[in-house]
């Protein structure tokens, strides 16, 4: 639209502006304006950047390359690996090969019939030095691929390498319209076609993408016929944009599910739901730093941290103590560990005695004429972990520990003070991925710069356990490298684990069949349909 | 006269290269790189993915031959490729975000000048009246008052408890299949809170200056002079002081032109409308180099050229200035 046209066009509608009438187009807009009722409307914090999954890594590409394309596998309800695009797979006995069985009769968008060439390309393209994706990795650690017929694909591995089955959800991109083009000047990045539930109909750029129900989905078409996502940078508009019927669905923040939304006129309108999310928000030390070195001062400080008081103030209760890395329920996760120091400022302050600290004039602990004291760094506009942080300065104080806070830029945070390990402790967040290896942020080889275990963590038996785990396909196995090192995180705390929050979506009544499962909601949204 | 011109448009060259040169260092200095913003504290980069992001950018080669390339790409408007995942033309994605920006814009100027002129007249007329401190007081308000809460605030009370008008956004969901009209309508509903917000945010500046150049002519002789001969008040206000006054509230609206591609980032984002600033503070976020220099180089030539513009009116009214004696 020229800049001309747009300004004629504004003024006119202004103009026209006080005979536009509110009430009955609120009411329109509520159930999905003209396009009907079983239009779902969501809102997203950010605008995709890319739908060519492999060239994007932000949340709100994802979510909506997610709906478009399929993997060859994927997560159930209950994290668990089930066939997508493959019906079925073998690993072969030395545990160095894997064969794929793909899903006859699935098209793309298009029409064209998938088969192993799409697998190979994605592959492909994965790998190729040419393209600029974060996500080649897990890819490069295969040995050969083949697409042995069209509906069979055989990859080998040099070593068994468990997280490899599930690198294979990647979003599996149509050849027949890549195939020999540059894949960074390809259309599919703004209009993407896919093997999906939903297909791509339009996005317009800073305000919505929707997508249309894909009637020839290989589970059966969607009973919902469009999904929107709605681009509402700030948080504030989203609610209130919600309460107005503007869009159906949201994450809520803890203070609204808690307090704003318990009235009955919202609770008629809107279905809440709780589930832990996949994060967990920790206290990492420099162990680089020789006061840090000392186990018994990270002990100690635990012991001093009250994570229940932070989960009550912070989240408002909408969330759980974290122990180790690992999210509640899931396999990986050990439900009593031993080690775990438990809130006690009595032993915190023992430890530290031990440790060789003496009560200075002024409150604060002393060992060699040096006060203990140290800077939490967190990263700007999250008020959670500023939250917490000031939390953690109070209870340390408590057994004479001297903390300050500082917040930073991100950019800054990491430049400037991550990665050259400037720094004391910080308080951050990981996601935690649904494979449990945990290869990247604590095994000792990833200490270097720009590396993940940027605390500088270092215990042989640790990495040895992350090197089995990752080797076996046996989920026993696995299981019990995974209780142990969790044990060894709790005994040696190179973090603090704090918190895992609870991920707490509001969806409209007026949808229904919703199943709320360990892996959330969104599992079944082919199956959300709603009373005409 | 052509003289004047021909030296005026040569100097603007140097000052267009020291503002490449600027605003590249600027951005070159802030920590961080678009490549880090990216990909940091992702668990599945390695170093040799994130060397061969920044290999595709071209970050691996040194910053002058950075600076060399972007300058002789720019000397042909070529704004480059965007460094977020992308990889669209800059140009492309200043130009889809451009109109929305100067039509918001343009509309708040010309209420802003509509309203603040009568009412700063107004004020100067009664001065010192209960009008005028009426006036005083509600300018002062709207200047006081932090946009983005009396933003919130009506959108809670239009939007969510009377349902008048829609919270956000600039268009409603399908409105692109109604007819002509409606659509507009649709539009005007979106866009009445933000341009009404942003108005009246505006006003107390423009408004005590008119209502300060209006009371110093009014004071003058001529005016003591034409009312003396008993013309009418009316008359002596809007004939003879009115246009005196004028003159330097029309300097002010020069200096408003290069505003107009400036979009107010929290006004935008709490509206969701797609305008420059937003695109301009996620450029800045992710460090998207060729975005964020593309944006500074089209707004400093905005203002040379504006500036340009208002010399060039002077020197059109001013004989000592065409003739360069000062």
């Amino acid at each position: 639209m020229s800049f001309c046209r747009c300004l004629a066009l504004i003024l006119t509608a202004l103009v026209l502006a006080g005979c536009a009438k509110g009430a009955p187009e609120e009411k329109a807009r509520a159930q999905g304006g003209i396009y009907g009722a079983d239009t779902l409307v969501t809102g997203s914090i950010g605008e995709p950047s890319n739908l060519i999954p492999i060239l994007s890594a932000d949340s709100a590409s994802s979510d909506v390359a997610g709906l478009v394309y399929n993997g060859l596998v994927r997560y159930d309800k209950d994290l668990k690996l089930e066939g997508d695009l493959a019906r079925s797979w073998e690993v072969s006995p030395d545990g160095l090969g894997i064969t794929f069985h793909l899903r006859r009769g699935v098209k793309w968008h298009d029409g064209h019939d998938f088969t192993s060439r799409d697998v190979l390309y994605t592959y492909r393209v994965t790998i190729d030095p040419k393209t600029p994706t974060a996500y080649a990795e897990d890819f490069k650690q295969v040995q050969s691929a083949q697409a042995v017929d069209d509906y069979t694909f055989r990859v080998r591995y040099a070593k068994p390498f468990a997280p490899a089955l599930a690198s294979w959800g990647m979003p599996i991109l149509p050849a027949h319209l890549l195939e020999g083009k540059e894949i960074t000047k390809s259309p599919l990045s703004r209009s993407p076609v896919g093997t999906g539930p939903f297909v791509f109909k339009e996005w317009i750029p800073g305000q919505r993408v929707m997508l249309e129900r894909n009637p020839e989905y290989y589970e059966g078409a969607p009973r919902l016929s469009r999904y929107v996502y709605r681009i509402i940078p700030d948080s504030s508009t989203m609610y209130m944009e919600l309460k107005a019927g503007g869009i159906d669905m949201m994450g809520l923040s803890p203070v609204q599910y808690q307090r704003q939304t318990n009235t009955r006129e919202f609770l008629a309108r809107f279905n809440k739901y709780r589930y832990p999310a996949s994060a967990y928000t920790y206290l990492g030390y420099n162990l680089r730093l020789p006061v840090f070195q000392d186990r018994r001062v990270r002990q100690a400080i635990t012991c001093a941290i009250n994570k229940e008081e932070i989960v009550a103030g912070v989240l408002l209760g909408m969330g759980q103590l974290a122990h180790g890395p690992y999210k509640p329920g899931t396999w990986a996760y050990k439900p009593k560990v031993a080690a775990d120091p438990a809130y006690d400022p009595a032993r915190s302050a023992l430890l530290l005695r031990e440790a060789g600290y003496v009560m200075g004039q002024d409150g604060i602990l002393v060992k060699d004429g040096k006060p203990l004291s140290f800077t939490i760094m967190t990263n700007q506009g999250n008020d959670q972990r500023l939250k917490a942080a000031q939390i953690i300065q109070r209870r340390l104080k408590k057994v004479g520990i001297d903390v300050k806070i500082r917040v930073m830029e991100w950019a800054s945070f990491l430049t400037n003070f991550i990665d050259k390990g400037r720094f004391e402790a910080v308080l951050l967040g990981w996601t935690i991925g649904q494979d449990p290896d945990l290869y990247d942020v604590w095994h000792s080889s990833k200490t270097g710069p720009k590396e993940l275990n940027f605390v500088g963590y270092k215990n042989p038996e640790l990495d040895r356990l992350i090197v089995e785990g990752r080797g076996t396909f046996d989920t026993e196995k696995r299981r019990a490298c995974y209780y142990q090192i969790q044990e060894i995180l709790a005994q040696d705390q190179p973090y603090t684990f704090l918190y895992v929050p609870d991920a707490l979506p509001v969806v409209t009544s007026r949808v229904k069949g919703i199943e709320p499962a360990p892996a959330g909601i969104m599992h079944n949204l082919i199956r959300w349909y709603v009373n005409q | 006269m052509a003289n004047y011109l021909i030296k005026r448009i040569l100097m603007l060259i140097p000052l267009l290269i020291g503002i490449t040169l600027i605003t590249f260092t600027v951005i070159h200095l802030a920590p961080g790189e678009p490549v880090e913003m990216q990909t940091a504290m992702s668990p599945k980069v390695s170093a040799q993915s994130r060397a061969r992001l920044r290999e595709f950018y071209g970050l691996d080669k040194p910053l002058y031959v950075q600076y060399g390339l972007w300058i002789s790409h720019l000397a042909r408007l070529d704004f480059g490729r965007s460094f977020a995942p992308d990889n669209r033309p800059v140009l492309d994605k200043i130009k889809e975000r451009i109109p929305i920006t100067i039509s918001l814009n343009v509309i708040a100027l010309i209420l802003e000048f509509g309203i603040a002129i009568p009412i700063g007249i107004m004020a100067a007329v009664h001065r010192d009246t209960l009008l005028d401190r009426g006036i005083s007081v509600f300018v002062f308000v709207g200047f006081a008052v932090p946009t983005f809460w009396l933003a919130l605030l009506c959108m809670y009370l239009f939007g969510v408890k009377l349902s008048w008008l829609p919270i956000s956004g600039i268009h409603s969901l399908g409105s692109e299949h109604l007819p002509f009209l409606a659509r507009m309508g649709d539009m005007a509903k979106h866009l009445l809170l933000p341009v009404a917000i942003a108005t009246f945010g505006s006003l107390a500046g423009l408004s005590r200056y008119m209502r300060s150049t209006m009371l110093e002519v009014l004071s003058q002789d001529y005016i003591t002079t034409a009312r003396a001969k008993g013309v009418k008040e009316r008359i002596v206000i809007y004939r003879h002081a009115l246009k005196n006054a004028l003159l330097p509230v029309i300097t002010l609206l020069g200096f408003s032109l290069p505003g107009l591609i400036g979009g107010s980032v929290i006004f935008e984002t709490i509206f969701a409308i797609p305008g420059m600033g937003q695109l301009f503070y996620q450029g800045v976020m992710a460090r998207d180099y060729p975005l964020v220099m593309g944006i500074l180089v089209i707004g400093a030539c905005l203002t040379l050229i504006g500036n340009l513009l208002a010399d060039l009116s002077y020197a059109l009214a001013d004989p000592r200035i065409r003739h360069g004696r000062g």
